[in-house]
This record gives structure tokens, C-alpha cells and sequence, in this order.
């Protein structure tokens, strides 16, 4: 047994003409932060489907907690501890922030029809239960007096957290988390860091996070691995990558160096 | 128990009795008596199919099925003589099976292929009942025993009502609606979207169950034609016309939809003949005018009073 909880081997995936991943490998250790960076179209968002079963690969393995997943689909995938956000929010909208966060501790809530139809004392306990585990999750975020808002009237950085609560409602062991912090200003930004950051301290988690947002990522990861046109180019240390000049002109340009 | 849900399970209870007294009593005239006894069954064939239209999100043309599924089981075992409060139930299992073959085929197409595949569905128990002798055949079924009255329509009604409410007001009805949500989202967090869409459909076809046995034991006669593709747009516009996901403008719109044609046949004699063109007519100045449906996804509220229960019973 490895002491990794997510391992992958050899990902490749076709699209019909399009060899959109190229053995692609990755090992995550728990509680560690992994970074995926590429230019548009490199193929990260894609890995993130391949590791959630929503594609499923042409070749390769992967592994979560030395279990092999060929034969899961995403829910299963969810059950055995990896939970993952959207590129475009996937919320709930018609939901509340609170109920939105309720569906995810759906799996851990055991009662069933016949108790809702006939309210027995059961339901009552359970949905009590959820509920207070919800508002808890949302109060350690500060997000608790938002509770009661439908969640398409939140802003933009507010939808992202709930998208981030509702996935570690499920209990997971590695987060997937597709660009979190497209689209918001540096405060947001800030915010978000310091919310990954919690989680971190807080639920020994593993991060898989995909961002185009250089400064965000470099500090926050403890890997990272960079996609060109589905080939891992380069992984390492956030400071190798910096260094590494193939990465450069793929993907940061020279300028960003000259910055630096 | 909250103290609203008391009051309006009483308010219910109390609308039933009263109801069923000033209906027996004969101050109703006959064709008006007709009129609130079709609302009833339509009211639980239009909430039942709300429930996936508007709650799960799945569009089906399929709801007539599930309604002759339920209406010739009836028929059937009353003229077996089987107890009518029995031949309900049974007659609603035997929908809800149906519903659940709908609800599996609902876990693999999406949109219009499971409109179509609902639409071949019903056609499907149709034409099994058109051409099987036990049937009746293109002549239908005649003389069922009449034992749909007011209470027991109504009573049903206010069952279905509370039962749509109750299970939307737990982890299945969040669940079902986080469904037509986000589907893929609900995957992502584990849950089986598969299993509560065929819970959705099996609820759903065991309520229009109920209302297939309630309109057989109304009508005394069953023809397969009645439960064509137009029955299925039938209570479709109703759903629609009402707010899809309103419980309560399904029950608007519904009552507005049965009685209009009815009433207006006292003025302009054979209105029935025109009811198609005229349901087209209204659905199409509603979506101009008021695309959401009457209530939109809100629910109708007498002030801070909830009703999870039929206050709405005429």
C-alpha cells in the first residue's frame, strides 16, 4: 500500500483527432496542495473530469486510496472522498445558501421516504442535525448570515465559497477546485486564501487547484504541475517553476520573468 | 407538529366535511356538482405530474399513461368486486410501476428524448388496452360501480397535496429540486441522481394513478381514446398555465381550466367541442404575457398561514 491518497498513472485521453491528456502523472499526498497551471485548452480542466469520472480515460489508472476507479462513475467517486467545484458555478440557484450546503451532507443523512412522509421523529433528529452541521460549516466561514439568501443573489466571490462549503460538506479527503478565483477582485482573492488556508488547518485536506492566477497559486501550492496541449511539461516546487524556462515561453511569456 | 400544519390539517378536514354536506345537501345543480368533481381528479393529475415537471424538471408527455394505467386497474378489480378503497391502492401501485420504468429511461435520456420516450410510453399502454379483450377493447369498459363522490375525491386531493409538500420539505424533495437545479453538481456530491429521479416518477405515478381510478369511478365508462396524447397536453397546460413548480397555481389553474369550458357552455352551447382551441388560446396569451405562469414558483399564501393542506377545496 502506498501512502498516497490519489495516484494516477499514464492518463490519456482522446477526443476523437485530439490527444487531449497526454500521460499525465500525479500523486497526492494528504494534507498537500497541488497546483495545475497551462495556457488555455492545455487540457487541466479536463484532468479534473478525468480524476472525477464525469470522462473517463483511455488509458491509464487511477487510484484513490490504492482503490482502483475504472469501474466508478462520479458518484462513486464523491463516496469515496473526492469532492470538486466548477469552472462556471454549479450552485443550486433556486436554493438557499443553507439548503445548498444541506444536499451536501444528503449522503450522511440516513432516513428514508416513508420517514419523511410520515415525520417520524427520525426526520425531525436527522434534518435538525444537518441543519446545525450546516450552519456551523457556514458560520466558520463567516458565511452565516447569509444562510437565508437564494443563492443566485449572492455575488460572484460569495457563490464561489458556497460551491467550495457545499463540496466539503461531503466529508472529502482531496478537493478538486477549478479555477476559484477566476473572475474576482484582489480582495476576494485575499479572502479566498485565507479560506483555503482554514480548510487546510482545519480538515487536513489535499488541494488539486487549477488557477491562472500566477500569485495566488505560487503561494498556495505545494506542487505544481504545468499542461501544455495535455503534456505535463514541467512539476515541481512553485520556486523550479518559476525558474524553468520551457515553462516561460509556454505558457508565462517573458515578461513575467523580466517582472520578477 | 407546527402549530400551522394543525390549523390547516383542521381547515382541511373541516373544508371536506362542509364541502361534502353542501354538496349532498342538492343546493348544487348537477352539471356544477360534475364540474368540482372533474377539478379534483384533474387537481391530483396536474399536482402529481407538477412534481416532475416542476420539482424534478423533467419534461414528459407521458402523464395520460400513467392515468389509464390507474383507471383500467379499477375498473378491473371493482368489476371483480374488489373493495374500492383497495382497488385505489392497487390500481396506484400498478401506475407507480409504470412511473418507474419512466423514471429509469428519465435516468438516461434527458430533454426531448424523454419527452418522446414518455410519449411512446403511454401510447404503448394505450394501444395494450386497445387491443386486449379483458379491456374491453376500442369500446372501452362500461357500467363501473360510482364511487368517486366529493369526500373521497377531495379527501385524496388534500392527501396528494400534503404528501407532494411533505416530501418536498425533506432531503428527497432537496434533493429532487437540486436535481433540476444542477444534475451534474447533485453527482458531484455523491448522491445517486438516478435513484431519487425514479423515486420522483414513482411518486408522481402513483398520485395519477389515484386520479385514473377516481375519474373511472366518476365516469362509470373508460374509453382508451380519452387517454390520448391530447389528456397528456391536457393536464400539461394546466401545469404550465399555473407556474411550473407552484403547487398552488397548478391548483389554480386548474380549477380556472375544468370550470371555464363548463361554464361557458351554459352561454354558448357546445363550448366543449372548442375546449382545445381554447386551452391553445389561453396558453399562448399566458406566455406572452406572463411566461413564469400564474405563479410563477412561488406558492399562494393566505398571509402567514402555510397550507400544506387543500384550503383550497372550492
Amino acid at each position: 500500500m502506498s501512502n498516497y491518497v490519489l495516484e494516477c498513472y499514464n492518463l490519456n485521453l482522446l477526443f476523437k483527432n485530439h490527444h487531449a491528456v497526454k500521460d499525465f502523472n500525479l500523486q497526492v499526498e494528504k494534507g498537500k496542495t497541488y497546483g495545475l497551471i497551462g495556457p488555455n485548452g492545455a487540457g487541466k480542466t479536463t484532468v479534473l473530469n478525468l480524476l472525477t469520472r464525469v470522462y473517463k480515460q483511455n488509458l491509464g489508472d487511477i487510484f484513490i486510496n490504492g482503490k482502483n476507479t475504472r469501474k466508478w462513475d462520479s458518484t462513486q467517486i464523491n463516496r469515496h472522498g473526492i469532492a470538486r467545484t466548477f469552472q462556471n458555478i454549479r450552485l443550486f440557484k433556486e436554493m438557499t445558501v443553507l439548503e445548498n450546503t444541506m444536499v451536501g451532507f444528503h449522503n450522511n443523512q440516513k432516513y428514508s421516504l416513508f420517514d419523511s412522509i410520515f415525520r417520524t421523529p427520525k426526520y425531525f433528529s436527522e434534518e435538525k442535525k444537518i441543519k446545525n452541521k450546516s450552519l456551523e460549516l457556514l458560520s466558520i466561514f463567516g458565511m452565516e448570515n447569509k444562510a437565508d439568501c437564494l443563492s443566485k443573489n449572492l455575488s460572484y466571490g460569495a457563490q464561489r465559497m458556497v460551491e467550495i462549503l457545499r463540496a466539503l460538506a461531503t466529508d472529502p479527503s482531496i478537493l478538486l477546485l477549478d479555477e476559484p478565483a477566476a473572475g474576482m477582485n484582489s480582495s476576494e482573492t485575499m479572502n479566498l486564501f485565507e479560506v483555503i488556508n482554514k480548510i487546510k488547518n482545519k480538515f487536513e485536506i489535499s488541494f488539486i487547484i487549477i488557477e491562472h492566477n500566477m500569485n495566488f497559486i505560487m503561494k498556495i501550492c505545494d506542487y505544481i504541475y504545468v499542461l501544455n496541449r495535455g503534456e505535463t511539461i514541467a512539476k515541481g516546487k512553485p520556486e523550479e517553476i518559476q525558474k524553468n524556462k520551457e515553462v516561460e515561453t509556454a505558457y508565462l511569456g517573458g515578461q513575467y520573468a523580466e517582472n520578477k | 407538529m407546527k402549530k400551522q400544519n394543525i390549523y390547516s390539517f383542521l381547515i382541511s378536514i373541516l373544508s371536506l366535511i362542509f364541502g361534502s354536506f353542501i354538496i349532498n345537501s342538492g343546493v348544487v345543480s348537477n352539471s356544477y356538482k360534475t364540474v368540482i368533481l372533474q377539478i379534483g381528479i384533474y387537481l391530483i393529475a396536474s399536482l402529481s405530474l407538477n412534481f416532475t415537471l416542476g420539482y424534478l424538471g423533467e419534461f414528459t408527455l407521458g402523464h395520460a399513461g400513467f392515468l389509464a394505467a390507474g383507471a383500467y386497474t379499477y375498473a378491473l378489480l371493482l368489476k371483480n368486486g374488489v373493495n374500492f378503497l383497495i382497488a385505489i391502492i392497487i390500481s396506484a401501485v400498478v401506475s407507480c410501476l409504470i412511473g418507474c420504468i419512466t423514471g429509469v429511461l428519465s435516468s438516461r435520456l434527458r430533454g426531448d428524448y424523454l419527452a418522446i420516450a414518455s410519449l411512446g410510453i403511454s401510447e404503448i399502454i394505450r394501444i395494450i388496452i386497445v387491443n386486449i379483450e379483458i379491456f374491453g377493447g376500442p369500446k372501452g369498459l362500461k357500467s363501473i360501480p360510482k364511487y368517486s363522490n366529493f369526500l373521497l375525491i377531495y379527501s385524496f386531493v388534500v392527501l396528494s397535496f400534503t404528501v407532494f409538500k411533505l416530501i418536498i420539505n425533506s432531503k428527497h424533495g432537496r434533493t429532487i429540486i437540486a436535481i433540476r437545479e444542477d444534475e451534474i453538481a447533485v453527482k458531484s456530491l455523491g448522491i445517486s441522481t438516478r435513484k431519487y429521479k425514479i423515486l420522483a416518477f414513482c411518486v408522481s405515478a402513483f398520485f395519477a394513478g389515484i386520479s385514473g381510478a377516481l375519474w373511472a369511478g366518476n365516469q362509470g365508462i373508460l374509453t382508451p381514446g380519452e387517454f390520448g396524447f391530447m389528456k397528456s397536453v391536457e393536464i400539461l397546460v394546466m401545469v404550465i398555465l399555473g407556474g411550473i413548480g407552484s403547487m398552488t397555481g397548478s391548483v389554480i389553474s386548474t380549477s380556472l381550466l375544468v370550470a371555464f369550458p363548463v361554464i361557458f357552455q351554459i352561454f354558448i352551447p357546445n363550448m366543449n367541442k372548442y375546449r382545445m382551441v381554447i386551452y391553445a388560446l389561453i396558453l399562448i396569451l399566458v406566455m406572452i404575457f406572463r411566461p413564469s405562469g400564474i405563479m410563477g414558483k412561488k406558492e399562494f399564501r393566505f398571509n402567514k398561514l402555510k397550507n400544506p393542506g387543500g384550503s383550497e377545496n372550492e
